[in-house]
């Protein structure tokens, strides 16, 4: 890494000021005033749009495993969607997904 | 609003959030050894840890920095990686929107995956909150995990040490995310737009810098837009 002190020091800064302008974007611009349905049509789907994209390359191919696909992470994520689909549990679905990825993984030892 | 039923969502929101801890130390953790690996000295490596507080941008700036990269290309392709907040950002306006502007530049720190994605799980399940005890829920939330990213960072590039791949701890981060959006897997128009995300997220990936990712959030978002729209 060749950068001096100043110039690490000014990436850390800018990267601190625009990360938390992204944040305060929409928050702050918009505050009360009220957003047209079909924006909030839109925006009722962010979560949904965002983590699964986020998290499949990870399932599919994890560093972990060089990035070959790997059974055991495959199936404690679908074991995780199940649970925390029908269930409707946040912490429920982590432990089972956890315990799958345990089991399993020990089971193909 | 009463002081008690704040307070309760407070704490509604500290333990929603308390298994994300099991994410948030070892990925701490790991950022606080990389950037020290890479030769930053520790008051920078906290720097960016507490004034970014984005560990997938952290990663991305890290990476370029090892790599000598310009530093116009560094500061885009982690603002880039950030962008999805933006989007966290304006869903999350209808419900935080009438807080002061101040309150408002306070919790703007705190939008991170788990705390916007958890709160609008609780938005959606509660919508007749008061916009005090959904403030309380939100910083509720990152209670127990902003205070542990900063100190197991620090943990990190104090002392070094690696964690031993064989814990699986890498498909915690995976496994936490899966278990926030299953529950949010409500009507068919929130399962086209996450089947959208994952296959164009997949497709994408060859797309620099994460942005196959926003472009495969944008469709997903169309996606369940309009399914919702026809069903109705």
């Amino acid at each position: 890494m060749n950068y001096s002190d100043t110039t690490i020091w000014w990436i850390i800064a800018i990267l601190g000021v625009g990360t938390f302008l992204i944040r305060f974007s929409f928050l702050g611009l918009i505050g009360s005033r009220p957003m047209p349905p079909w924006v909030l049509r839109h925006l009722r789907y962010t979560s949904v749009a965002i983590l699964p994209g986020l998290v499949a390359p990870l399932v599919v191919f994890p560093a972990a495993t060089g990035g070959v696909p790997d059974p055991a992470r495959l199936l404690a994520a679908c074991v995780t969607i199940a649970i925390g689909y029908w269930t409707k549990g946040v912490v429920g679905a982590m432990l089972a997904g956890a315990a799958t990825l345990f089991a399993v993984q020990h089971l193909l030892g | 609003m009463s002081p008690s039923t704040t307070k309760s969502a407070l704490w509604r929101g500290v333990r929603a959030s308390l298994p994300f801890i099991i994410v948030i130390i070892p990925f701490a953790m790991l950022f606080g050894v990389a950037a020290t690996e890479a030769g930053l000295p520790i008051a920078q490596v906290m720097g960016f840890t507490v004034l970014v507080i984005a560990g997938a941008s952290q990663f991305t700036a890290l990476q370029f920095m090892i790599d000598n990269a310009p530093v116009l290309v560094i500061i885009a392709s982690a603002l880039a990686v950030n962008l999805r907040m933006a989007m966290y950002s304006a869903a999350i306006t209808p419900y935080l929107g009438e807080q002061a502007l101040w309150k408002r530049a306070l919790l703007s720190y705190i939008v991170v995956d788990q705390t916007y994605n958890l709160a609008i799980l609780e938005y959606e399940n509660n919508p007749d909150q008061t916009v005090a005890q959904r403030t309380a829920f939100f910083v509720g939330c990152s209670i127990p995990i902003v205070p542990l990213w900063i100190g197991f960072t620090w943990v990190g590039a104090a002392l070094g040490g690696q964690i031993p791949p064989e814990y699986g701890l890498d498909f915690a981060l995976p496994i936490a995310f899966l278990a926030m959006v299953a529950p949010a897997l409500r009507t068919i128009a929130h399962v086209a737009a996450a089947v959208t995300s994952v296959v164009l997220a997949l497709a994408l990936g060859f797309v620099p810098l994460n942005l196959g990712l926003l472009v495969a959030a944008i469709v997903a978002m169309m996606v369940g837009a309009e399914v919702e729209r026809r069903m109705a």
